[in-house]
This record gives C-alpha cells, sequence and structure tokens, in this order.
C-alpha cells in the first residue's frame, strides 16, 4: 500500500500530485516530462521535494511536515533506472550482489533471480560488453537483489529494439508472477502497462488526471 | 664513466624515498580535500582553494620560510610538535613534509578532476542499494577515479623529485639526511670539476622523470582502457 502527496517545483515543471494504491503493480502513465520520473525519485529519496507525505506499507518515508526524511539507503527500495546504471568496473556478478547485505542473502534468492533472468552466462561480463537488453535484465536482478519492500521501474524498456523489449517484458512479467513484489512501473507505452499493470495513474503536466483498474483502462482505449 | 659516486647515490635514494613518502603521506589528505571540493558546498570554500593553491603560486623559498615558522624547532606548530619527540626541522622528515606540501595542490586537482568525473547518478544507484556515503565512495568514486589518482600521484611524485626552494630553505643541505638530489646538483656547480657529476645527476633526473611519466601513461591508459562506461 502506497499513499503519496507530493508537491515539487521542477525548472520547466510544477507537480502537485496526490494517490494512494494498493495495487501490486502502479502503473504511472503519461506522456514524457510530465514529472513521473520526479515521482519515483521521491519514493527512492533521491530529491529533496518542497513538500512531500509518502507512506509505504504504514512506514513514512518521508513527510516534510514533521521533518522526517528517511535517508534512501535505507529505504530498501528496489530501482531499475532507464539507463541501468551498472556499475561500470564491476562484473555483471558483482553488480547482482552489490546491494547492502545482498551476500548475506540466501544463495537460493540469487539463483532464482539468475535463473529468472537468464542471467548465467553473463555473469563474469563487464557492463559495456552487454546489449541493451541485457543491461536491463542485469538492472532488474541488482535491483532484487536487495530483496525490496517496493520495485520501481522507470521506463524500463525505453531504447530496447523490439526483440529485446519483448524479451525484458517477458521477464518482468515472470518476475511479477514468481516474486510477488509490489512494483510502481513508470511507462508512456500502453502495451507495457496493460501487460505488467494492476491499476493505472494517468499523469499529465504534474498532476493526476485518472486513476484507472486495468478494465476501465483498456476500455478508454489509452 | 657513468658511475655515480657514493654521495651521488645517496642524493638519488634519498631523493627518491622524499618524494614516494610525501605523496603516500599526503594522499588521504588529498583525497580527502578532493571529495570535499567535488561534493561539498561550503561557507569559505573559496578561501581553501585559495590556501591550497598557494604552494604552486609562492615562490618556493617563500613556502619553505613559512614551514620553518611554522614547523621550525621554535615554530607555533614544532615547539609543540617536538614535546612528543616529532621534529621536521634540517630532518629528512622535515623534506618528506616540504616535497609534500609542494606537490599537494597536484595532487588534489587532478583527484578532484577525477572525482568531478564519475557520473553522480551511479552514486545515486548504489545510493538507492542501500550503500552508505563511504561505501559509496570507496567502492564507486575511487575506482573510477583510479586513472586521475594515478596522473595526480605521478604529478605530486614528479614535483616532489624536482623540489628545491622550499626544501634548503627549510631543512638546508645535510648529506645523508636533506641533501637531495635538486640540492646535490646545486652544490656541485658551485665546486670546481663538480661538473661531471652535475651531468651524471642530470641524466640520473631525467631518468626518473621519464620513467614515472611513461610508467603512469602505461598503467592510467590500460586502466582507462578498461573502463569504458556502459
Amino acid at each position: 500500500m502506497i499513499e503519496l502527496a507530493l508537491q515539487h517545483t521542477l525548472a520547466d515543471l510544477d507537480i502537485d500530485i496526490r494517490f494512494s494504491s494498493a495495487a501490486r503493480c502502479l502503473a504511472l502513465f503519461g506522456d514524457s516530462g510530465a514529472g513521473k520520473t520526479t515521482i519515483l525519485n521521491a519514493i527512492a529519496g533521491l530529491l529533496r521535494p518542497r513538500q512531500a507525505r509518502i507512506v509505504l506499507d504504514g512506514q513514512v518515508l518521508v513527510d516534510t511536515a514533521s521533518s522526517i526524511d528517511m535517508p534512501s539507503a535505507a529505504r530498501e527500495v528496489g530501482y531499475v533506472f532507464q539507463d541501468g546504471r551498472l556499475f561500470p568496473h564491476l562484473s555483471v556478478h558483482a553488480n547482482l550482489l552489490y546491494a547492502n547485505h545482498a551476500r548475506q542473502r540466501k544463495a537460493t534468492q540469487f539463483e532464482r533471480l539468475v535463473d529468472l533472468l537468464e542471467l548465467a552466462p553473463l555473469l563474469q561480463r563487464r557492463p559495456h560488453t552487454l546489449s541493451g537488453g541485457e543491461r536491463q535484465r542485469v538492472a532488474i536482478g541488482r535491483a532484487l537483489m536487495s530483496e525490496p519492500r517496493i520495485l520501481l521501474l522507470d521506463e524500463p524498456l525505453t531504447g530496447l529494439h523490439r526483440e529485446a523489449r519483448v524479451q525484458v517484458l517477458d521477464h518482468l512479467r515472470r518476475l511479477k508472477h514468481a516474486l510477488r513484489v509490489a512494483t510502481v512501473l513508470v511507462s508512456h507505452q500502453a502495451d507495457e502497462v496493460i501487460a505488467l499493470a494492476d491499476e493505472v495513474i494517468r499523469v499529465h503536466a504534474g498532476t493526476l488526471t485518472a486513476q484507472l483498474d486495468m478494465a476501465k483502462f483498456q476500455s478508454r482505449g489509452d | 664513466m657513468f658511475a655515480l659516486s657514493a654521495d651521488e647515490w645517496q642524493a638519488l635514494v634519498l631523493s627518491l624515498r622524499v618524494a614516494m613518502l610525501s605523496v603516500i603521506i599526503s594522499m588521504p589528505f588529498a583525497l580527502a580535500l578532493a571529495w570535499l571540493l567535488s561534493r561539498r558546498r561550503f561557507p569559505g570554500r573559496l578561501l581553501v582553494e585559495a590556501l591550497m593553491f598557494l604552494p604552486l603560486t609562492l615562490p618556493p623559498v617563500v613556502t619553505g620560510y613559512a614551514l620553518l615558522v611554522l614547523f621550525g624547532r621554535h615554530g607555533w606548530i614544532g615547539e609543540w610538535l617536538a614535546q612528543f619527540g616529532i621534529v621536521f626541522a634540517f630532518r629528512w622528515s622535515g623534506a618528506v613534509l616540504a616535497a609534500a606540501v609542494m606537490g599537494f595542490p597536484l595532487l588534489v586537482l587532478s583527484i578532484r578532476a577525477a572525482f568531478d568525473s564519475v557520473d553522480r547518478r551511479l552514486e545515486h544507484a548504489a545510493e538507492t542499494l542501500g550503500a552508505s556515503a563511504w561505501r559509496r565512495f570507496v567502492t564507486i568514486v575511487l575506482p573510477l577515479s583510479t586513472r586521475g589518482i594515478i596522473v595526480g600521484s605521478v604529478l605530486a611524485f614528479a614535483r616532489a623529485f624536482g623540489e628545491f626552494g622550499a626544501t634548503i630553505t627549510f631543512v638546508s643541505s645535510i648529506p645523508g639526511e636533506t641533501r637531495t638530489l635538486p640540492i646535490a646538483i646545486y652544490e656541485l656547480m658551485s665546486l670546481p670539476g663538480g661538473e661531471s657529476g652535475v651531468q651524471r645527476l642530470t641524466v640520473v633526473a631525467l631518468i626518473v622523470a621519464l620513467a614515472a611519466t611513461i610508467g603512469a601513461a602505461i598503467l592510467g591508459g590500460s586502466l582507462w582502457g578498461r573502463r569504458r562506461d556502459d
């Protein structure tokens, strides 16, 4: 369950949005520049919002009115960035095990993710030798290795060619059913949202324009 | 014949030791200051930068005199340190201090440029994975700055190896203790018949400088080659 109220000013956008959702996979859907990534950054603690209150499963992550601002490192989020952001000097194996305490996790978690994301042949490789799709699969695995309370996916398929896009989407769908991690997906592609989300929030110019279940989202022809 | 005399060997070995130690000792301070200048905004930042640049902008003799005033036997800090048996004036440790001060700005400048060039977004990614500021520094910033650290170390080493003005002012020229290679060359120049010694030590200085620079280029270059961004 996530409750979010955010007011923040970017150079060319005023964000003023408020929603709550218990969906396992919530999609923030809207055009580029609508403020969707800023919302993810606020959840992850990567920006200092002007005014915000974000509560995840009853725990306050940030509440500017009460001067609560949990450090990003303590929020236990798994963030998959649009550009992957793998650590270029580390092997895929080391990237996967980077998360705090990841090494202490059961080996089965590592093996399970490697298996689900088909990463075994990539483990000894460096990020610059990977294709775009492979990079995103590693980034997803790295975020999940920390067993996060919430997975944040920022346009995870953008920039991938058609085949890689289908592959990664398929992996995400499999993970959704296998791991049951609460997820917030940012996307401007309706097919991604339909494939993964349980509920959709339409974002336009920094504001919420609609909160829809999947039936309504699809019936609207978005 | 190109054979160094015992005195010349002594000066060479002392210079190498002083230059290496000066880089090693100043490295933690340089890393800390470079990180501060690269990652933090704080009041007095400009003043800190100006002070850091002083050894580059001041005449070396003035820096040597300042070291004497501060760290001499009766200096502001030197007198206090002497209670604990730490003495710099007219000791080889003083030559290390002078060399470290003179090379420090070059070390900080290179490391800071390297820190600046590390993609901050990678640090954000590490942060979301639970890494503390220290862990992010050690596992992300430092390894991705290796080349800049090597280049800075070589520049500081070269500056320290060639240091003359501040050293002779602060610790004078004591054979086997503070008479480094540049000081030995200077003294040989004023001795009748010292010309061949000057030539030998000049060639040695040239070899050391070239070896350090080429070594750094090879090491830095290979690291750079491996470190292509994703």
